[in-house]
This record gives structure tokens, C-alpha cells and sequence, in this order.
């Protein structure tokens, strides 16, 4: 199997504060990897340290056997951030021009933007069901259509790891089911590797088909069916949450 | 007198020329700077050329070649403080420019003489501008444009979300230095036209007025170097009658 993302020896700190410990763990093409965990136990920098966005101390993190300090091969890659941050609410960029940036990836310097993309923008929007929404500003939008913005944005250059921070926290229950379907038909359809962030903890278990639950370290890395036999996340769960984690009692 | 007769003069030939582009480079970087909230650093960049100037003048150079490097120098500082010391941005702003204006005045102090033309920077005199500086500004203004064409799409993604830009590739840290040298060689050129004190004006104004009534970041940048434009003329009729 092909890897896509390799962690050895990974830790963080901000400051003093240590937020991640000695992680190590290896996604292979295909996989839809659920990363959970409680809130401050470094999930999303765990996302942003293979991103490369955070400063590390780490043996190696390899994104497609390349090392990150050198990874340039952007286009692979699709990130959806954790929800209101870093968006400047008062920039005047429509959706189709927010959509647009996810493709800057795949364009050389000086970027031109052609006939072909923004009708490449058109098609994403129609197939996601939002296309009435193309020339509204996105600082008009409610939260929910702006998440499925930014979800839009996020795979525009049909990428083959997609990471993604709570992307379903702003989403109504119909929403949300469609959001997870279309996740699943990208990675069964266009073998594209997942690792998604959640407490949609009952998603997790319906869909991925591995989980990494990390509290500042790495507490369980491997296929969800192994996941409610193993003891060493016996005492992170009550007995019922691990089971619709895990989904997949009879 | 006829607006024609007037156009003859070589001084409002140069003013109008100078003006014009100084106007019009103010005006587009000032949106990227008010949509990345950095709208303060023309201001803090200003009150550094005034020290770079007093420092020309206390050597007795031209005060334009000082001023030049140090105001890039200063707000190259200002990123590193900001990014390196982990000081927010406008309080770096406000050390730069602190030690700028302190620095201005105590070689103001310690020279006799040159304290007339210092001040005559605060306030600025459009009609006073050479044939360099009118040049300067052309060449500038040109820099300014042709680098906002090939690095649209790079300041629309860093402008709008850093950190997601980052992940696409974009370089964010050279597109930050990038804008910030631009502004600081267009603060200098501006202390002619505007003065130390109003800098931020020309910076500013124009952006903060029209980005309330237009949604589109194109549009924008032709409609706030149109205003300026506007703008710039009824200054000149009104300075000179």
C-alpha cells in the first residue's frame, strides 16, 4: 500500500506547554482515518503539524514519501479549517472567487485563472448543490452554507488526502448527511485518503474505517474494528460511547 | 487663467504627474493593507521617514536616498517583531514609530539650521516636487501595479485566510514582506505630496470609503485609484486658487 502520511517521534509545544507527545502512526492511500480525541488533546495540531503550518519536533513527517520541510506538491492536499478561524469576514470575495483559491495549488507563478477553471468552479458548486449561491458574498452567508463553501473549496483541486477540522459543526442534520455522503463517495469512488476531525463520534463509526484518538499522545491508531476490544482506551470512553463509535455491533 | 496655461507650468506638470501615481499606488496597496488589517503601518512607516529624513539632512544628503532604505529596513523590522517577538502587529507598529519620530526630532535638536525644511515634511508641498521625485513615482507606481497583476491571486488567498494559503502553496511570509517594502518606498515618496502627518490618509481613505459599497476586489481597485484621481484634482484647483 502507498503511504501517504508518515509521523515518527512527533511532538509540539506551545511555549511550555507540550501539546503533543511522541506520535508516531502511518496512513496508507484509501484510508478514511477518524481523528478523535477531547477538546485541547491536540487534534487540530495535530492536523496543522502535517500540514506544515506549526513549528515541530519530530524524527520525520513524510506527506507522500516526501518530507514535509520540502513537500511542494500542494496540489495534493486539501484543508478544510476548523470553523471562523483565520477567514477575514469583511474580505470581498464572492463564493466562486473563494472556491477559486483552492485550485491556486495547481498554478504556476504568475497565476492566470482561465475560462476552464471557473466553469471547473461551476461543476463543483452544481454537484455540492450550492450554485445559487456563486456570486453572494461569503461574508453573507450563514455559517452552515459557509462551511459547505469551504468544503467546496477544500477538494477543488480534486486532491488526494483531504483533511478536515470539524467540518460538520454548522451543518443541519440533512446537511450533515449529505456532507459525509459526498466524503464517502470521494474516498470509495476516487480512492482519496480522509483524516477527519469530529465528535460526530457516531459518523466516525459509519464511515471511517480507522480512528486515531489522540489526548496529547497517541492512545489508539488502527482499524475501527479493533477499536472497542482494546484496553488502553478503556478508561477515555464509557462503555456505550464505544459502541456507536464503533457501529458495528449486530 | 485657463486650466490650459496652468498645465504649462513644468512645477504643476510634475505635481500633476507625481501626484497622479502616487495617488494611484497609494490607493491599491491601501486596500490590501486595510483588508489585512495593517492599516496603521503607512502611518508608523511615515513617522520613521521623518526621522530618515532628518537623518539625510543632518548629514547633508540628498533626504529621499536615506530615507528610502531605512523606511524599508523599518518595516521589514515591523514583520519581525510581529512574527519573531510574538508582539501583535500594531504594537510594533507603535515601537517603530516611536523611536522614528524621537529620532527626527533629537537630530532636529542637536543641528542649527535645518529644522525649516524638517518641519516643511510634516505637512508636505505637492508644487515642491523635483523632476527625480516625479520620475521616482512613475517608476514606482509602475512597480506597484505590474506586482499587484502577477501577485493577484497570492494577496487575494493571503488577504482572505493566511493559514489556508499556506496549505496552497503560497508563500506568505515573502508576500507580507513584499507589501509591506512596497508601502514603505510609497510612504516616502508620498511625505512630498501629503506630509508626514497625512500619509495615512491617502493610504486609507480611499479603501475604507468605497469597500462598504463594492463587492468585488477588481472592482474596487479600479474605483479607489479613480476616486484618489478625482480626489488629487480639486486638491490641485484648490491650491492653486
Amino acid at each position: 500500500m502507498d503511504s501517504i502520511v508518515e509521523v515518527e517521534n512527533l511532538s509540539v509545544c506551545y511555549g511550555a506547554t507540550e501539546a503533543l507527545n511522541n506520535i508516531s502512526f502511518n496512513i496508507e492511500r484509501g484510508d478514511f482515518v477518524g481523528l478523535v480525541g477531547p477538546n485541547g488533546g491536540g487534534k487540530t495540531t495535530l492536523a496543522k503539524a502535517i500540514l506544515g503550518l506549526l513549528p515541530i519536533d519530530s524524527e520525520k513527517i513524510l506527506l507522500f514519501n516526501q518530507a514535509i520541510e520540502v513537500f511542494g506538491d500542494f496540489k495534493r492536499i486539501g484543508y478544510l479549517p476548523q470553523k471562523h478561524t483565520g477567514i477575514n469576514q469583511l474580505f470581498p470575495a464572492s463564493v466562486e472567487e473563494v472556491v477559486l483559491l483552492g485550485i491556486l495549488s495547481s498554478k504556476k507563478w504568475p497565476k492566470k485563472i482561465n475560462q476552464e477553471d471557473w466553469h471547473r468552479i461551476d461543476e463543483l458548486l452544481k454537484s455540492l448543490g450550492i450554485s445559487n449561491l456563486k456570486g453572494k458574498l461569503i461574508s453573507d452567508l450563514s455559517g452552515g452554507q459557509q462551511q459547505k463553501v469551504l468544503l467546496a473549496r477544500a477538494i477543488a483541486s480534486e486532491p488526494e488526502l483531504l483533511i478536515l477540522d470539524e467540518p460538520s459543526t454548522a451543518l443541519d442534520p440533512n446537511s450533515r448527511e449529505q456532507f459525509f455522503a459526498k466524503l464517502k463517495e470521494l474516498n470509495s469512488q476516487k480512492k482519496t485518503t480522509i483524516i477527519l476531525i469530529t465528535h460526530d463520534t457516531g459518523y466516525v463509526g459509519k464511515y471511517a474505517n480507522k480512528l486515531l484518538y489522540v489526548d496529547r499522545k497517541l492512545l489508539f491508531f488502527g482499524g475501527i474494528a479493533d477499536f472497542c476490544p482494546s484496553g488502553e482506551i478503556e478508561s477515555c470512553f464509557e462503555k456505550s460511547d464505544k459502541h456507536i463509535i464503533w457501529h458495528q455491533h449486530k | 487663467m485657463d486650466i490650459i496655461q496652468i498645465l504649462q507650468y513644468a512645477f504643476i506638470q510634475k505635481a500633476f504627474i507625481a501626484g497622479s501615481f502616487v495617488a494611484i499606488t497609494c490607493s491599491s496597496l491601501g486596500l490590501f493593507l486595510v483588508l489585512r488589517k495593517m492599516s496603521l503601518i503607512g502611518d508608523g512607516l511615515s513617522h520613521v521617514s521623518f526621522g530618515a529624513i532628518a537623518l539625510g539632512l543632518f548629514f547633508g544628503l540628498y533626504p529621499f536616498y536615506v530615507a528610502v532604505p531605512v523606511v524599508v529596513l523599518a518595516s521589514i523590522l515591523i514583520l519581525k517583531i510581529s512574527e519573531k517577538a510574538k508582539v501583535y502587529g500594531d504594537a510594533a507598529i507603535g515601537i517603530v514609530s516611536a523611536v522614528g519620530i524621537a529620532g527626527g526630532v533629537i537630530l532636529a535638536s542637536l543641528s542649527n539650521g535645518f529644522n525649516v525644511d524638517l518641519f516643511s515634511y510634516l505637512f508636505g508641498n505637492i508644487l515642491a516636487i523635483s523632476f527625480n521625485e516625479a520620475v521616482l513615482s512613475v517608476v514606482l507606481s509602475a512597480t506597484v501595479l505590474l506586482t499587484i497583476i502577477f501577485f493577484y491571486w497570492d494577496l487575494f488567498s493571503a488577504a482572505f485566510d493566511e493559514e489556508y494559503a499556506k496549505t496552497t502553496g503560497i508563500k506568505t511570509n515573502f508576500i507580507n514582506t513584499l507589501l509591506t517594502v512596497l508601502t514603505a518606498i510609497t510612504v516616502v515618496l508620498s511625505v512630498k505630496v501629503v506630509g508626514v502627518m497625512l500619509v495615512s490618509a491617502l493610504l486609507i481613505l480611499p479603501a475604507v470609503l468605497l469597500y462598504k459599497f463594492l463587492k468585488n476586489l477588481k472592482q474596487l481597485l479600479s474605483w479607489v485609484g479613480l476616486f484618489r484621481l478625482y480626489r488629487l484634482f480639486l486638491e490641485y484647483c484648490f491650491h492653486f486658487f
